[in-house]
């Protein structure tokens, strides 16, 4: 009722328009389809200049009618119409947005076809229930019943927003629609039916869950074609929701053993992927009794995809085991099925289960951890496959909480020092991404002695994002080493580089006292860095010099005034008359931004 | 059995792209390979036991024997070991070969109680479903295919199936009982296998089933469709779309005249919307040939097929709308002038688009329309309706275009109008800098009445925003049971300052009644 009354002022004087709506629906009908689209993108500014009134009886007919357009034109449509409440009068003239929406439910097109929906599901909630009886349920029954595909695909996702507010005898028509779409002879229509079948049953009344939901679901769970069964899965997690505990055996544990067993891969894939959300709902006791061997056939399954959709949900099943013999289940079933992933023949089961593996460290506790878990992330640690060994190395932390992370070092470090070798630049580039994290956990000696050297390698890698990615490193390893380490370990050796044959490795000096100046603090960067910055200013070739102005504005604010003043002027002013056209640009752009002019 | 013999109606059909790739996916590394899960399936391993050869049979005891021999081939073995029960493989290799051999050459041996059996032997081999692909961003046009690891196998399987139906003896009255809607949709699935060989035979099968059980035809018919449907709207991936469009483009040479409304809904729906597919470069040929077909059938689709194209007209791959270009000169070349004239206001605006883009293939394949003799013999009978609708863009991109070959092609474009109708020409070359000032006008005037609209939605809004914030207020005290001052509402507005010294702000309105 507010908004109606906000819309009726806002309609009291918005019919004195100030445009002729031909002006405006010229525009809609620009023959350009750019100008097309950014006038339909602007609806909204037309129809509050042609005022409610002529919004509703000239432009809606009008786009009503001129359905026919691009697709992306319709989309932008479709979006619109679904926040055109308030332009067309409010909630109470709501329902004159359906006939634009309701073709545009129909069309070809997906995404024009998704967004219709899903404008036409936010406007149901405005509809009073009186009108959402007249006007919209009539628009779902005619999508639901219409010739192409397309309108009874569109259908299925409009049952469940109007079905709570009607009355009992519409709301038995809605149940016999979404029936017969769920039989529907094309398979598109049944799996978007399957796809909404677990939305549409938390509509319903438990009764009719129990009478209409389950043989549909079981109807759909065994439908010919794979695509429409694997939907069933995820409605089954919602069914099972629903249902009271002593239902769930007889209504939809057979239907849920059948797909975990199902012939076609794509099915058993869906039931791994879903698996936490399926134990959830089914709860402890049929997670004991059922669930534990399907998933340890889930585990041990022949394709591939399936083993490593059950791999990546290790952690998550073991944590939702019950407690009180949790431990004892993981040791007997899924520990042994976990130990033949860790040599399984496809590196995607193997890097999935190194991405959660170490997660079970928490759960089993020290004395499991090391007596059955270690072996296997060693293992790991030494796979072939350099993500393996990464996925170990990057969730450290949570083995760190249970058993320390010395335990793993002695086989952590010759991993480490392959994966900084590794050909693949991606690779070193994940294993730097995890220096800083793993010299936090493995303390600042360990990294003296074993890991610096590598972190000093980086610098004078030949890809550059390793070079970059490395200097990165250094300052994060200073932010939580403190300055005084730096000053001991790595600054001489960066300003060492400052003096290299190849140009590539003195500008690396310059980035790494860009990034390292600020952790630094002022002392440092001024005795120590910026001498050898300035004396860079020299260097015969020129990338090296503008990298030298960079530098140089970007530490200038660390400095005290004085230096500037006395040592870093003068430089940019010489730099600012080189004979380089860049270097002159960045030496003068150092000095406006540090105000030295 | 050559692959050649393989192909339906090699006379009409451009070959060319897709022979190149399965040459050089013939030779793809075979330890690439990969089964189908349903191997997982079989509950117990038989040893199989050689059985007497077929020629050396008594006639008496042939049939029996032949059937036999369908069973022992029910049995399935794990190709990925490929050491694995060596024996048996050899076994079944031979009982295939022969099952082969008898169906091709002798008479008689197709008897009825065979037909459930031999049916039985093709679904058990065949259907499985196929297993995920090793490269899941497979792109059929730069990767190898994975090939079917059981081919030593399954292709003596396909060949039995392609004998059996090609057979003489072999009675569609009989077999339709155990090739039904089920086996055929099993059948349609395989298409999506990512070898590149059980397709060619996939194609050949089907086929010859279309061709002789009649009532399975308007069944097969719909779950392309559905195939197609699903590949376009949904998953944009079916490796099979190439053979079964050429499969589809022999069924529309025989459809019958008038065109049932089934078909034009098929042309409309599926055909014309595969055009938007990703993957257009591996079926286009076909595709093409398919909508070329349609319109040979009947001139009166012309414009559905033009619009259509138009409607799908590629924005930013140039790739594909070299394509489209191509297809355009296709149907151009057997298109009734009547329906040249239906289509030639739209098509030549996108024309004249493919002229002025910067990719100077696109403009190229969109200039060389006007080499084509038919076409431009349609041109110059259209020549008042089409240079108007070309010649800003010929004049413009003439001028500015970076290609020097595009640009000397534009000026033979525009010496062949001029010769075709020179006074139009001149009148078009005096009057463009007019047309130039008028559509700068245009757009200025466009520019105001937004800058106008805007503006006016802006204020709009700003007492929108005002009146719901009063409308709020006066509701709030409403529902609360406060009296009302309906002198003064504004007195009660929480924006307005309170002489109150502490106390909730938001309810401020309230505490002063």
């Amino acid at each position: 009722l507010r908004e109606g009354e906000v819309s009726k002022m806002a309609g009291a004087d918005g019919d004195d328009s100030l445009y002729p709506i031909a002006v405006l629906i010229d525009e809609l009908r620009n023959e350009d389809v750019q100008l097309r689209l950014n006038s339909i993108k602007k609806l909204s500014t037309i129809a509050l200049a042609l005022g409610v009134e002529r919004t509703r009886t000239e432009l809606l007919p009008f786009l009503t009618d001129t359905i026919y357009d691009e697709d992306e034109v319709l989309l932008a449509l479709a979006e619109q119409l679904g926040n055109f409440t308030m332009l067309v009068g409010g909630p109470e003239y709501v329902h004159c947005l359906l006939p634009p929406l309701e073709s545009l439910a129909t069309v070809e097109e997906t995404v024009v076809r998704d967004k219709a929906v899903e404008s036409l599901r936010k406007i149901s909630q405005e509809h009073s229930p009186v009108d959402l009886e007249v006007h919209f349920e009539p628009l779902v029954k005619r999508l639901a019943s219409g010739d192409w595909f397309t309108s009874r695909t569109s259908a299925c996702g409009l049952f469940s927003v109007c079905y709570p507010r009607v009355s009992s005898t519409v709301k038995a028509e809605i149940r016999q629609h979404f029936r017969t779409l769920c039989s529907d002879d094309t398979p598109m229509v049944r799996r978007a039916a399957a796809s909404k079948l677990g939305e549409f049953a938390k509509v319903l009344e438990l009764e009719y869950v129990k009478s209409d939901i389950i043989s549909l679901f079981t109807a759909l769970a065994s439908d010919e074609q794979d695509s429409v069964r694997l939907l069933a899965v995820e409605a089954c997690v919602s069914i099972a929701t629903l249902l009271p505990q002593e239902d769930l055996e007889t209504l939809v544990m057979p239907t849920l053993r059948q797909a975990a067993e199902d012939k076609s891969w794509r099915v058993r894939y869906m039931v791994a992927d879903k698996f936490s959300e399926l134990q959830k709902a089914v709860g402890p006791e049929i997670t004991k009794n059922d669930l534990v061997p399907a998933f340890q056939n889930l585990l041990k399954d022949c394709e591939a995809e399936v083993r490593a959709a059950a791999a990546n949900k290790v952690k998550e099943f073991c944590e939702n085991l019950p407690e009180d013999n949790r431990e004892q289940i993981i040791m007997t079933h899924i520990l042994p099925c976990v130990k033949e992933l860790v040599s399984d023949t496809n590196q995607h089961v193997k890097s999935a289960l190194a991405s959660v593996i170490m997660g079970l460290s928490t759960i089993l506790g020290k004395d499991n951890t090391i007596e059955h878990l270690l072996p296997l992330f060693l293992a790991q640690l030494k796979d072939e496959c350099p993500e393996v060994r990464l996925n170990i190395i990057s969730n450290l932390d949570c083995v760190n909480e249970v058993i320390g992370i010395r335990q793993l070092s002695q086989s952590l470090l010759p991993a480490i020092v392959e994966l900084a070798e590794d050909a693949k630049w991606r690779v070193r580039l994940a294993i730097i991404e995890y220096m800083p994290l793993l010299a936090g956990q493995l303390g600042v000696e360990f990294f003296d002695e074993k890991l610096n050297t590598l972190c000093m390698a980086w610098l004078i890698d030949h890809v550059y994002a390793i070079r970059e990615a490395a200097t990165c490193n250094l300052m994060k390893l200073v932010e939580k080493f403190g300055a005084e380490w730096a000053q001991n370990t790595i600054v001489p050796k960066v300003l060492g580089m400052a003096n290299d044959p190849n140009y590539l490795h003195r500008m690396t000096t310059l980035f790494c006292i860009n990034a390292l100046s600020k952790a630094c603090g002022q002392e440092i960067t001024t005795k120590q860095m910026l001498p050898v910055v300035l004396k860079m200013s020299n260097d015969q070739v020129a990338n090296v010099r503008f990298n030298v102005a960079k530098s140089l504005q970007k530490i200038g604010p660390i400095l005290d005034s004085n230096a500037l003043q006395t040592e870093v002027k003068p430089v940019l002013e010489k730099l600012a008359s080189d004979t380089d056209m860049d270097v002159k640009y960045f030496a003068q752009e150092a000095i406006s931004v540090l105000a030295l002019a | 059995l050559s692959s050649s013999s393989l192909l339906l109606h090699h006379h009409h059909h451009p070959w060319s792209p897709i022979m190149e790739t399965t040459k050089s996916m013939r030779r793809a590394r075979q330890r690439r390979s990969h089964s189908s899960s349903q191997f997982r399936y079989q509950s117990s391993q038989v040893e199989l036991t050689p059985l007497p050869l077929l020629k050396d049979a008594p006639v008496a005891e042939l049939h029996d024997l032949f059937c036999k021999k369908l069973q022992q081939c029910c049995v399935l073995f794990d190709f990925l070991d490929c050491v694995a029960d060596l024996k048996g493989k050899e076994i079944k290799r031979a009982a295939l070969n022969e099952l082969v051999e008898s169906v091709a050459t002798s008479r008689g041996v197709l008897i009825e109680p065979l037909y459930p059996e031999a049916i039985k032997m093709i679904s058990v081999n065949i259907f499985r479903t196929l297993p995920p692909s090793e490269n899941p961003e497979f792109d059929p046009e730069e990767d190898e295919p994975t090939l079917e690891a059981s081919w030593p196998h399954l292709q003596l399987v396909y060949e039995f199936f392609l004998r059996f139906l090609e057979s003489p003896d072999f009675q569609p009255s009989m077999a339709k009982r155990y090739v039904d809607q089920k086996f055929v949709l099993q059948l349609l699935e395989l298409f999506d296998s990512e070898d590149p060989r059980e397709r060619e035979y996939l194609k050949t099968i089907l086929h010859r089933v279309y061709g002789k059980l009649l009532g399975l035809r308007a069944y097969i018919r719909k779950q392309i469709n559905n195939i197609f449907l699903r590949f376009i709207y949904e998953t944009e991936h079916f490796n099979g779309v190439a053979e079964l469009l050429e499969i589809l483009g022999s069924i529309i040479n025989g459809f019958a005249l008038p065109l049932k409304s089934e078909h034009k809904q098929f042309l409309v729906r599926v055909l014309i919307p595969l055009h938007t597919a990703k993957s257009l470069s591996i079926f286009h040929a076909q595709l093409a040939y398919c909508v070329v077909q349609f319109m040979e059938k009947d001139a009166t689709v012309t414009e559905y097929i033009i619009r259509g194209l138009l409607k799908y007209w590629p924005k930013t791959c140039t790739q594909k709308e070299v394509m489209f270009l191509g297809e355009i000169e296709e149907i151009l070349d057997v298109i009734e002038p009547s329906q040249f004239m239906r289509i030639q206001e739209p098509l030549f605006k996108q024309i004249a688009a493919c002229i002025s883009s910067p990719h100077f293939q696109v403009a190229e394949r969109a200039l060389y329309f006007w080499n084509n003799e038919y076409i431009l013999s349609l041109i110059e009978e259209n020549c008042q309706v089409i240079l108007p609708l070309v010649f800003a863009t010929l004049y413009r991109v003439s001028k500015e275009h970076w290609n020097q070959t595009i640009v000397s092609l534009i000026y033979n474009v525009l010496k062949t109008f001029m010769e075709m109708n020179s006074k139009l020409f001149d009148d078009l070359t005096a009057s463009y800098k007019v047309e130039k000032q008028k559509e700068l006008k245009r757009e200025r005037e466009r520019a105001e009445l937004w800058r106008g609209l805007e503006e006016y939605q802006e204020r709009r809004m700003q007492m929108l925003t005002e009146a719901a914030r009063n409308q709020r207020n006066l509701q709030e005290r409403g529902e609360r049971g406060d009296t009302l001052n309906p002198s003064s509402p504004q007195t009660a507005h929480s924006d307005q300052p309170e002489p109150k010294p502490s106390g909730a702000s938001s309810g401020a309105g309230e505490s002063a009644t």
